[in-house]
This record gives C-alpha cells, sequence and structure tokens, in this order.
C-alpha cells in the first residue's frame, strides 16, 4: 500500500523534470564527432581518394560485410576499383574505422539509413565517397610513404633524402 | 646424432646441421632473414642471434649467430635471454631505420616475413626521427615489380639468383647503407627463374607484377594444391583465386619435386585462365555461328548423334587428366580411342615410357636430380623443354667441387665458407645438342650435332664404358675424343646422371642415353636416367593410348566416321592444318571438349566449355612416371567444369543421368588398368576428414563472405560443396595446421609469409609431414637384363639443296596455353628461321633478319633469318610451337630461297 502511494507520488514529481524525450525527426538528438554511424570514404587534403585499398578493413571486419577490389591507376596509385559495404550486416563496431592507416573509412554521426528493401542497404563506392576529409585533417599517406604514385618523386617525401646514386662507390 | 642444450633443455638433432635449423625444426619461432633452407647460411643479417654458452658453468654467453653455429653435441644456447631477445629487437629497429611507410601499399604485405619477424623480435614503436635513405626503382620486365627502398639487405636475392639459378643480370650496387640490389641498367631479367625472388626476398622489393594487375591479399585468396601443366615435369603449385578470376600461382613445396621454387613459365603463365577467349557454356553451330544451347539439349543431341550402330571416334590429349582420358576412351570404345598426338611422338613417348618400366636404372626425381656428381645431356635443351630440371642440373653441377670443402670438413650449410674454397668451378657436366644452350656455360664440354650424331656420341661413350658395345663406325676424330672424356668423367663418378628426351623426335637418341645409362650401371654406378617429354599428361594419356592421330586419320580416310570428339586438344597446333583438315573434313559431326576458342574449336558442331587445371580436378603423370592429384581451385560461375564430367554424363542413360564423383571415377580407372593402381593413393579420397572437418580452400581471415555478391544479391547464396575432394570451397573447415600434402595455403600462428613451410616439414628444407605428394608408378629393378640398343645410325651428311628442319624450344612460347598469358606473351621471342653462317652464305642468304622462303606441306612459309652459329651445317631450326610456327611435325626437309 505504503509503496504503490510512493511510486504514484514519484511518478507525479517527474511531471515537473526537464523532459528528456524530443520530438524525433522534427528535432534531431545531439550525437558526438566520435558517434558511430553511417560509413564514408573521404578524400585527402589534395582531394584525391583516401583509400589505398589495402583491404585491412575487410579483413578487421567481424560481418566480412566488405569487400573491394584494388586497382591502379596510370602512375601506379592504387585505389579500390569498386567499394561496397553491405549496411544490412554491418553492426557498426568502427573497427574498420580503427584498421584503417589513411583515414580514409569513418564512421559518422548519422544512423538514418533505414529502407524497406534490405538489397538498398548495400552501399558501392560511390555511395560511400564524400568530397571532404571527415573527422581528420591534413593527412596525406601519399606524403608519408615510399612509393612514388604521382603524388612526389622519390626521395621528396616528409624525412627523407634524396636517392642514392647506385654507381657511388664512395665509403 | 648430438645433444643439444636450448634454453637447458637437451634435444638429440642429427649431425650436420646448423643451430638455427635445429632450433627451426624444433618449432622453436627464432627470427631469421638471410638463411634459407636451399640457400644455406651466410651470417649476413645478424637476425637470428641467441647466447652461446661454453659449458654448464658459464653463465654470461655471447651472442652469436645461430645460423653459423653448428649444432655439434654439447652445445648450449639460449633464445629466451633477455640479452638475446634485446639484440634481436635492436637489430630489426636497426634494419627497419629507413623502412618506408608502405605497409598498405606493398603486395608483401599480409604475407611479409619482415613483419612476421618484426613482431616476433618484439620491436613495436619506431624511434630514429632522422631522414630515411630512398632508392629509385627499376623496370624489371613483366614479371617483376621492384620497390628497392623496403630492401634490409639480406642478400637472398642474388644469392638465389646468381649462385642457385645462375643468373647473371642482377647485382648488388653501391656501398655501405647505399647498397642496390638490382640490374646495372633497366631491363628485363633475363633468367628462367626470376620469379622465385617473389618467394626468396623477405621483403616487398620483388613482388609478383602479374597479381599485381589484379592484386589480393593472401587472407583472400581461395587456393587449392595443384600440379603446373606447363611442361612434363609435373612441378607443384598453389593456384589462387578471387571473385571467380585466377590471381596468382605460388610454389607448393615437394620435397621430392619442385622443392621451393618454380620456373617463369609455370609462375607467370596462368593468366589464360582468365582469358576473353575461354568457352563459357555450351555452344552449337548453326549455319555457320556458334548459339549458346541449354546443357541438357546438348547431351540429347550429341547422344542421338552417337546412337547404335554410329561410328564414333575420340581423340585424346596430353593436357587432359588421366580422368578425363579415360572416360573418352570408355565413352568411344578401346578400339576408337586415339592419343592426341602424332604416332611419331606417340611411339617415342612409348619407348620412354619402356624404358622407364622395363629399364633397371633409377629415374631420380627432380629433387634427387640434384645429388648427381656428374651430368651427361643427351640432345635436350634443358632450360627450355623442363626449365626446372635445369635448376637441379645446376645444382648437380656444384657438388664435385663441393667435395674438396667437405673434405677439410666444412658443412654444406656453410655457404660463405663453401663459395670460398669453390669459387665458379663446376663438376664434370657434358652437353650433346643442336645448338648452343643456356647450360653450355657450365658444361665441361658441348657437342652439336644432328640427332643422329648426338646419338653417335652416346653410343661411342656407351661403347667406351662397356668394351663389349659394338663401336660406332667411322666415329670422327674430335667426336672421338670427347667420347672418351664424357665417359672418363662419367666412370670417375660416384653417381652419374644421364638426360634426354623427346624434343628432338629422335628415337636414336633416346637410345643412345639408355645404352649410355646400362653400361653404367653394369660398372657398378650409381647411375640415374632421366627423359622428358612434351606436356604434362604425356605419359599418363600414352599409356590409356594404343593408336595416335595419324592411325585416326587412316581409318577415317578408309571410312568416314559418324562422330569424331576431341578432348582438350587444339589439334592443328599438334598436328598441323593438313593433318587436322584430314581429320576434321571425314567426320560428320565433331564435339570438343574445350578450354579455350582455337582453330580447332572453330570447325566444330559441339562445344562444352572445359575447365583448365583451375576448373578440373584430375590426376597427371609426370616425366618420372610419378602420378600426382590437382585440386580445382573453384567452381566458376559459368558452365565450365572439367572434361570427365560432361563425358561421364554423356555415357550415361540421360533419364537417369548422375554426375559419378571423382573417387568413383579413380575408382573405375584403376579397375580397368591395374597398372595404375597407385593413382589412388595419390591423395586423400572425398571422405577424408580431420576429426570432422574438411581441409578448407581459404584461411580463416578470408574477408568480404557478405558483400562480394551483395550487389547480386543480398541474401548469400549456401557455398558449394565439393564432393570430389576432401576440401571445402569456402574457410569452413580445420583450422589447425592442415595436412601438409593438401594444404591450399602455408600459414601458421605467426607466420603469414611462405616461410611457414617451415611448419610443415618434418625437418627445415626436408620431406612434409605426412610425406610428399605424388606416387610414382614404375620402380626400377635392379636385378632386370635390360637389353642393350643396338642400332648405330649413320652419321648425317648434309645435303646441298636441302636443308633439315629440326624445332629449337622457347621456355617462353613453345608451350600453347602459357604463351596466351599476358605477361608470358612478352618474352615470346620473334618467329624465326635459324642457319648457321657458312650455310646462310651458301643460300646466298645474306644479313640477318633477312626473309627466308621455305615450304613445308606444299605451303609456303616465311620467316627472317636468325643467324646461329652453334647450329651443324645442314641443319635448319625452327621455334617450336609461336604462332608462326605452330603445327609443324618435326623433323622435316625442305628448300629455301631469299
Ligand atoms: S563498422 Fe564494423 S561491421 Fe561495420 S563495416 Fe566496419 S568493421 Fe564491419
Ligand atoms: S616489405 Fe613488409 S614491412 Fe615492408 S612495407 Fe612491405 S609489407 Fe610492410
Ligand atoms: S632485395 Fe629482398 S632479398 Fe634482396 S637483399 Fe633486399 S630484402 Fe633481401
Ligand atoms: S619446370 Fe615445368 S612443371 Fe615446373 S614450373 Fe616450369 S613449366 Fe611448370
Ligand atoms: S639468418 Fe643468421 S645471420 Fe641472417
Amino acid at each position: 500500500m505504503l509503496s504503490s502511494i510512493r511510486t504514484v507520488w514519484l511518478v507525479f514529481l517527474h511531471m515537473f523534470k526537464k523532459r528528456v524525450t524530443i520530438e524525433y525527426p522534427e528535432k534531431k538528438a545531439y550525437l558526438a564527432p566520435r558517434w558511430r554511424g553511417r560509413i564514408v570514404l573521404t578524400r585527402d587534403p589534395d582531394h584525391n581518394e583516401r583509400c589505398v585499398a589495402c583491404y585491412l578493413c575487410a579483413a578487421v571486419c567481424p560481418t566480412d560485410c566488405i569487400s573491394l577490389q584494388a586497382t591502379e591507376d596510370e602512375n601506379g596509385r592504387r585505389k579500390p576499383e569498386y567499394f561496397r559495404i553491405n549496411f544490412s550486416r554491418c553492426i557498426f563496431c568502427g573497427l574498420c574505422e580503427d584498421a584503417c592507416p589513411t583515414y580514409s573509412i569513418q564512421l559518422v554521426p548519422d544512423f538514418e539509413m533505414g529502407e524497406y528493401k534490405r538489397q538498398d542497404l548495400v552501399y558501392e563506392k560511390e555511395d560511400l565517397l564524400i568530397d571532404g576529409q571527415g573527422k581528420y585533417h591534413g593527412y596525406n599517406f601519399y606524403r608519408v610513404a615510399g612509393v612514388a604514385v604521382g603524388v612526389k618523386g622519390k626521395g621528396e617525401g616528409e624525412n627523407e633524402s634524396a636517392p642514392v646514386d647506385r654507381k657511388k662507390l664512395v665509403p | 646424432m648430438a645433444k643439444v642444450f636450448i634454453d637447458d633443455i637437451e634435444y638429440e638433432v642429427p649431425d650436420g646441421k646448423n643451430m638455427l635449423e635445429v632450433c627451426l625444426s624444433l618449432g622453436f619461432d627464432l627470427t631469421y632473414f638471410c638463411w634459407h633452407p636451399a640457400l644455406h647460411s651466410i651470417g649476413a643479417c645478424r637476425q637470428c642471434g641467441v647466447i652461446n654458452y661454453k659449458d654448464e658453468n658459464d653463465k654470461r654467453g655471447r651472442i652469436t649467430m645461430a645460423c653459423m653455429l653448428p649444432a655439434s653435441n654439447g652445445t648450449r644456447i639460449s633464445i629466451e635471454a633477455k640479452a638475446a631477445h634485446d639484440f634481436r629487437a635492436g637489430n630489426i629497429e636497426s634494419l627497419m631505420l629507413n623502412h618506408p611507410h608502405d605497409c598498405p601499399v606493398c603486395d608483401e604485405g599480409g604475407e611479409c616475413h619482415l613483419q612476421d619477424m618484426t613482431l616476433m623480435s618484439g620491436h613495436n614503436y619506431r624511434r630514429y626521427r632522422f631522414k630515411k635513405r630512398t632508392h629509385t626503382n627499376q623496370y624489371l620486365g613483366p614479371f617483376l615489380n621492384h620497390e628497392m627502398n623496403r630492401c634490409i639487405q639480406c642478400y637472398r636475392c642474388v644469392r638465389f639468383y646468381k649462385d642457385y639459378a645462375g643468373g647473371k643480370d642482377l647485382d648488388v650496387f653501391a656501398a655501405h647503407d647505399d647498397i642496390y640490389f638490382g640490374r646495372s641498367e633497366d631491363g628485363v631479367l633475363e633468367n628462367e627463374f626470376s620469379g622465385n625472388l617473389v618467394e626468396v626476398c623477405p621483403t616487398g622489393v620483388f613482388t609478383d607484377k602479374t597479381l599485381k594487375q589484379h592484386y589480393t591479399r593472401k587472407w583472400d585468396l581461395t587456393s587449392a594444391p595443384s600440379v603446373c601443366h606447363g611442361c612434363s615435369l609435373g612441378c607443384n603449385i598453389l593456384a589462387s583465386q578471387r571473385y571467380g578470376t585466377i590471381r596468382r600461382i605460388l610454389t607448393r613445396y615437394n620435397g621430392d619435386v619442385n622443392g621451393y621454387f618454380l620456373c617463369d613459365r609455370g609462375r607467370f603463365g596462368y593468366e589464360y585462365t582468365n582469358s576473353k577467349k575461354r568457352i563459357i557454356k555450351a555452344l552449337k553451330r548453326v549455319s555457320g555461328t556458334y548459339q549458346p544451347i541449354e546443357n541438357g539439349n546438348a547431351f540429347e543431341e550429341v547422344k542421338a548423334l552417337m546412337g547404335e550402330g554410329k561410328k564414333v571416334i575420340g581423340i585424346g590429349s596430353p593436357r587432359a587428366s588421366l580422368e578425363s582420358n579415360f572416360l573418352l576412351k570408355e565413352l568411344v570404345g578401346e578400339n576408337n580411342f586415339y592419343g592426341g598426338i602424332s604416332n611419331t611422338e606417340g611411339n617415342l613417348i612409348k619407348q620412354v615410357i619402356d624404358i622407364l618400366k622395363k629399364g633397371k636404372v633409377k629415374t631420380p626425381s627432380l629433387a634427387e636430380a640434384k645429388g648427381y656428381d656428374a651430368v651427361f645431356i643427351v640432345g635436350e635443351d634443358v632450360t627450355n623443354t623442363a626449365p626446372m630440371l635445369a635448376l637441379s642440373l645446376r645444382q648437380a653441377a656444384k657438388n664435385k667441387p663441393n667435395e674438396e670443402a667437405f673434405a677439410i670438413r666444412i658443412p654444406l650449410w656453410n655457404d660463405v665458407a663453401i663459395r670460398e674454397i669453390v669459387q665458379e668451378r663446376t663438376g664434370p657436366f657434358f652437353i650433346a645438342t643442336v645448338h648452343h644452350t643456356k647450360l653450355d656455360e657450365i658444361s665441361s664440354g658441348s657437342f652439336y650435332g644432328h640427332p643422329d650424331n648426338i646419338a653417335r656420341l652416346g653410343h661411342a661413350v656407351a661403347q667406351k664404358i662397356n668394351n663389349n658395345l659394338p663401336s660406332v663406325p667411322d666415329a670422327d676424330r674430335e667426336s672421338a675424343s670427347l667420347s672418351s672424356s664424357i665417359a672418363e668423367a662419367l666412370l670417375a663418378a660416384k653417381k652419374p646422371l644421364i638426360v634426354s628426351g623427346t624434343s628432338l623426335f629422335s628415337k636414336n637418341v633416346i637410345e643412345a642415353a639408355a645404352n649410355v645409362a646400362y653400361a653404367l650401371k653394369e660398372q657398378g654406378k650409381d647411375v640415374g636416367l632421366i627423359y622428358t617429354v612434351p606436356e604434362a599428361n604425356s605419359v599418363g594419356m600414352t599409356l590409356l593410348s594404343e593408336n595416335f592421330v595419324d592411325d585416326a586419320i587412316a581409318r577415317v580416310e578408309k571410312e568416314r566416321a559418324d562422330v569424331l570428339l576431341i578432348l582438350e586438344n587444339d589439334l592443328y597446333q599438334r598436328i598441323g592444318k593438313k593433318d587436322s583438315e584430314a581429320i576434321l573434313k571425314r567426320c560428320n559431326q565433331v564435339v570438343a571438349f574445350e578450354n579455350l576458342e582455337n582453330e580447332t574449336t572453330n570447325s566444330c558442331d559441339y562445344l562444352f566449355p572445359a575447365g583448365t587445371f583451375a576448373e578440373s580436378t584430375g590426376t597427371i603423370v609426370n616425366n618420372e612416371g610419378r602420378a600426382q592429384r590437382f585440386y580445382q581451385v573453384h567452381i566458376p560461375r559459368n558452365e565450365v567444369r572439367s572434361s570427365w564430367k560432361w563425358l561421364d554424363i554423356l555415357r550415361q542413360d540421360l533419364q537417369t543421368a548422375e554426375a559419378k564423383d571423382f573417387d568413383a571415377i579413380v575408382d573405375e580407372l584403376i579397375q580397368k588398368n591395374p597398372e595404375l593402381q597407385k593413382i589412388k593413393e595419390t591423395a586423400p579420397t572425398a571422405d577424408f576428414r580431420i576429426g570432422t572437418q574438411k581441409i578448407p580452400r581459404s584461411p580463416h581471415r578470408f574477408s568480404g563472405r557478405t558483400s562480394m555478391i551483395a550487389n547480386i544479391n543480398v541474401s548469400e547464396p549456401k557455398p558449394p560443396v565439393d564432393n570430389d575432394s576432401p576440401m571445402s570451397f569456402t574457410m569452413e573447415g580445420y583450422h589447425g595446421i592442415q595436412p601438409s600434402p593438401d594444404t591450399a595455403f602455408y600459414w601458421s600462428p605467426a607466420w603469414n609469409s611462405v616461410q611457414a613451410i617451415n611448419k610443415y616439414q618434418i625437418e627445415v628444407g626436408g620431406p612434409l609431414h605426412d610425406g610428399n605428394p605424388g606416387k610414382r608408378l614404375f620402380e626400377p629393378d635392379e636385378n632386370r637384363q635390360a637389353k642393350y640398343f643396338n642400332d648405330i645410325p649413320s652419321s648425317f651428311h648434309p645435303s646441298n639443296d636441302e636443308l633439315l628442319v629440326l624445332p629449337l624450344y622457347h621456355i617462353y612460347g613453345s608451350e600453347e596455353l602459357t604463351a596466351l598469358s599476358h605477361a608470358v606473351k612478352e618474352r615470346i621471342p620473334q618467329a624465326y628461321i635459324a642457319l648457321n653462317e657458312n650455310e646462310a652464305r651458301r643460300k646466298g642468304l645474306n644479313a640477318e633478319g633477312g626473309k627466308v622462303e621455305f615450304y613445308y606441306q606444299d605451303k609456303k612459309w616465311e620467316l627472317s633469318l636468325k643467324i646461329d652459329n652453334s647450329l651443324p651445317d645442314g641443319i635448319a631450326g625452327l621455334p617450336k610451337g609461336l604462332n608462326e610456327t605452330s603445327g609443324i611435325g618435326y623433323p622435316f626437309r625442305t628448300k629455301i630461297n631469299s
């Protein structure tokens, strides 16, 4: 008896508390930048695709829902020929973002991806690639890597000395 | 046996090893770079440092390189001591000072020995903050990609390329920490074994350029243990696919056959499997063009053609499996089956088989061939007809000089010391061929002549070994003295090896080689005799064939046939246009089971899409008589199937037809051919399980399973089941170390690179756990009385107006299918006709490159002239099997005009 009255009393008091429920979708919830939602592929500061098709995200994905095929442009710069995420399988764990060595794949604060047909949850590279750098600015993998694929010449990268003259025998 | 102590635990180990081998064989994870089981120790990389103690009272010890430390009785080391750990981590840190930030775009990533060793050593974080040294790269041809920044200066590449494979154009340049591994100038790496650098180099400096075109990481590849179809040696390969196309070939270790290596034809010649010219569905010719036809209908129609009373003949193939050839024979009937090669070739192979079966001399395997100490090659350009045999022979040439090192107690593994003593010297090595061959550079005496003269030289050698043999009439002085020195050298050797083959289409050559071997055997020598044959399953097909294509032609010329079934055979390529047309025109309906469109498939009525090695399972028999199983890599998403599957359905009642599985076919085959009994033992049956599990074709880290075909349908289909082998088509199955002979990939915890092979061997560099794959069908019998061959041909006399034309072989181009692969295509030489200078001048031909006309089978051919002064007078050479010269039957005589 006493406990029932107490419950009623507590419920009554809540009427004067601040509301936490918001009128979604008219109002949107605040999502932190590190929120793990829809996945995007970003571009480097030079506006080129960041993805180098290293397959690490695909390997780490616990649901095996990423697949891609590497290809190369005329300079030998590696990039994905296709890049597919099956969002009907994705559990938004963020491991792919962790594994990505180029900051290309990123999870962004957006979860509004509902579809009527499961098939529509299969995203291709065209659907994933955005125009900007996403959460991480300024990083261009090919500036620090050793390969010369049209971004910089051999020995022109950060912390690199000019290429060795292989005919030189001076001690 | 020696007793050694590793971290205070006692182990019994075999004598004559070094501590690194011993530790790895015992299963320790000790880091190393420069040591390689086939290249031995040089102590260059300092990565295998351990603490070596004087005795049990020595608590301090000293850092020593395990690979340079003999595992002698009482040796005490510690791998685990902190000082040893720190040393190895520090060493790798210094090797990594200049290492580029490349892993994500490095093709070695995920199967990189450097990655593995770095993790194993415990070096995690880069502390060095200064500039990195950089290198420019070189263009090295269509096979290899070069990214020199990734080098850790282990010297494995040059040691393999120069010391092991005899290459000349890869070297080390510059000095101190600038050293550079490459060519003096950009250019194609010439050596036939350059592709092995992909596996030998522990980093991503040398990577597979063909893989780069469709790059896939190791963990994403679905692979199958397979056997190379590039020549008759049957090297073991791992063939891998992703998304339905073959991506690369790696060596599958077979301690009895190819060991750690492959030739470039075998490694890079796979791309034809992905060709646009593949036949991928059943086709029927309707008014001149091919139309797709539903399988069931194709069966019905072909079956109707072959009905009661119809005359049906079948032509088999030396590149199709035993099972496919067998089922064709069953389908058409024994008397209507013809081996798919000319009678000349068929009879030669029959003779080789006869010698293998009845002879008393051992035919060593490719691996055993490395152990002989004197070599005599009788009429075979081994580098181009059976490349890996040339690699084995190069090792055999080292045995004699190595003995000097052994005499002063230097063990085999101490490569630096051995090389210091031996330098460039090689042992007795004699070659008799038609023209200059690559192995001449290590020969002690070379002879160039007509096949009959080569045979005469062989007979002369045999006669000098066994005086009871008839002497060679009218021998000239030069070859008499050469034959004496060959005979002397062979008699002085402990284990002489005679190598010959069918490539010159000469029975005399084959007989002469056998005589030399028999004579040596009678002298009590431990002699070996190797014959090479033309194709991957030449021996297997011939074992099933009584008759060959010329017999078939004779038959259809007498009486038209209603239906001709052709199994994986481009007749135009093998027997030429004239004979092909002779047979095709006299058969009312032609049905072919073929991989790719070719000249023969242009004139068929029905085509069934047959699997290449990549889509079929089967057994082939190599030149040594070793039966080996190859497994299909994947089930393609089209109608391509093993030929035997098509044939099996065709022979059944179509209403109730049910495809038999592979084991049932093998059972039937051995029941009808008891001499092939052993092919059943070449591999486990399909019901083999590890516990309850199958052997997976993909590694457990295989990715993209729920996404790779989600664009077609988001619901994943059930994976296909393999009823023909103990393997699954996916990653499902046993996850421990797989049975060594049947594993689809080499992997072991912490060992992601090919060096994981260590874990599959009983002793590193030795036989595999559970035995090397393959079973030999014939063994020599010491007690047999092998008969000498007594037909000594007379000497060849060049004629004034006619030339004798002989085939010259090319590793790239002379094999039909590999020649269709992009990378190999770039290495195929321009077609030519070769003559010596004398002969050219006599015919009024002047400059190299000039046009030469000649007639073959009443057709005019035109090729450009190549001067080859090693060719004997009266002989012309044509490159075998190139587009321009395919279908030519050798030898033939012709007149030439400029
Ligand atoms: S978030 Fe997790 S489940 Fe989704 S794609 Fe990335 S790794 Fe896979
Ligand atoms: S060689 Fe190995 S460690 Fe070096 S970049 Fe390539 S994968 Fe990475
Ligand atoms: S190129 Fe490769 S094999 Fe050669 S020294 Fe460098 S790391 Fe070793
Ligand atoms: S030697 Fe012959 S069997 Fe071996 S890899 Fe080369 S082509 Fe293939
Ligand atoms: S492996 Fe011993 S020093 Fe290189």
